[in-house]
Order: structure tokens, then sequence, then C-alpha cells
């Protein structure tokens, strides 16, 4: 039943990372590197690797998705290529 | 660049969940050495209540509570209480970080020193990451300010 949990997590893990680098509108790109960040910490808990789940859930989904809006606020909002 | 929000129900509720952000960083930052968490996380944790906080209330605002200067001088001030317990354990003659040295100074045994050692350097890990968090961040959203 774990197993089952796992493999629904790594799939959601492996749709959300290949959407983020796909995709061309750069902030909808953004969310789903935060959304790819939240399905990695669960992955990290669900290993029993506690701090290390907080750690990706509050610098990579926290703040960095923060910085990353900020940086493509900066710049043009869809991807030239 | 970022305005003071207009919607009063964002304002409002970003301001009463402050206290409890920055109490849960505090909390995270205490508990490290013996539960998930740590200075890193805490620090992070505690400069996104100040995020929190510049985009419900503008920058101006956040500037404040938090100016370049003085996240310089936190920052600096985070390093130099890591550096000096590190340092401290050098010179009372253990490696650096060895916290058990520091048991001689603190009229304490030796796990508790142990203890309290590495809550000093989480407290400084903390101030130092919270610090240069709330740096970048202004310094990215601030930036055409200059302009």
């Amino acid at each position: 039943m774990i197993l089952t949990f796992d493999f629904i997590l790594i799939l959601f893990l492996f749709i959300s990372a290949i959407a983020s680098i796909t995709i061309k509108d750069l902030l909808s790109a953004v969310i789903i590197l935060g959304a790819y960040s939240f399905f990695m910490c669960l992955l990290w808990a669900q290993m029993a690797a506690v701090d290390v789940a907080f750690t990706e859930a509050s610098v990579s989904a926290g703040i960095g998705t923060v910085l990353f809006i900020g940086a493509v606020s900066k710049t043009e909002r869809r991807s030239k290529d | 660049m970022i305005q003071k929000s207009d919607d009063v129900i964002v304002r409002t509720v970003a301001r009463s969940l402050m206290p409890f952000i920055l109490i849960y960083g505090l909390y995270v930052v205490m508990h490290g050495h013996y539960s998930p968490g740590g200075g890193f996380q805490g620090g992070v944790i505690l400069a996104a209540g100040f995020v929190l906080l510049t985009v419900t209330q503008g920058i101006e605002r956040t500037r404040q509570h938090m100016s370049q200067k003085t996240a310089c001088v936190i920052s600096s001030v985070g390093l130099l209480i890591y550096a000096g317990i590190g340092a401290l354990c050098l010179i009372l003659g253990g490696r650096y970080l060895d916290y058990g040295r520091l048991s001689q100074l603190l009229q304490v045994d030796q796990p508790t020193a142990r203890s309290l050692g590495i809550l000093g350097v989480e407290i400084g890990v903390a101030l130092g990451v919270m610090a240069v968090m709330c740096i970048i961040f202004f310094s990215i959203f601030a930036a055409d300010e200059t302009e």
C-alpha cells in the first residue's frame, strides 16, 4: 500500500518535472517547479529523511518560488525558443 | 516596485499571521538539535515572514523594520556568533567547534555544554540566513527603483 503511494508520488514528480521544462509560459513554469519541489519534499518525508524534506519545503517551495517570480517579472514572461 | 495591497482582507490576515510565522521560525531554531529543523530552515522561515510583510504592506513599510544596513549588521553578527563559538573552542584547547571544551567556561557538565554550543551555533546561522535572504529578496525586487 505504501509502495503504491510511492509510485503515485514518483509519477506526479515526473509529470511536473517534464511540464516545467517544456512549458512556454515562464510564470507557469515557476509555479509547476514549486509543485515539483513539494512532491520531492513528500518523497523525502516518505523515505524518512524529514530534515531534508523540511529544507526542501522551506527553501525550494517557499523562498525559491518567490525569487524566481521576481526574476520572471524583471524579464519577459514568454520563452523565445 | 511592490505597492501596498489594496485589499483590506489580505492586509489584515497577513498582519495577524506574521507573529505566528515568527514564533514558528523561532521554534524550529530552538528545537533544531533534537528534532527536524535547525538554523538554516528556521532562518528561511523567519525571512519568509518578512517576504509576506513586503508583499502585503509594500516595500517602504518593510524597510522601516529591516533596512539594508540593519540586514548587513545582523548577517555579520550571525557570522560572528558562529565563528566566535568555533574559535572559543579553539582557544580553550579543543578543535574548531569542539563544544565539549565549553564546559570549563559555562561551569556545566560536558553533554549540557555540547547542547548549548550547538544551540548557540544554530542561533548564529539563523540570524545570518534570515538577513542574507532579506538582502537577496530586497535587491531583486527593489532593483528598478534606482534605475
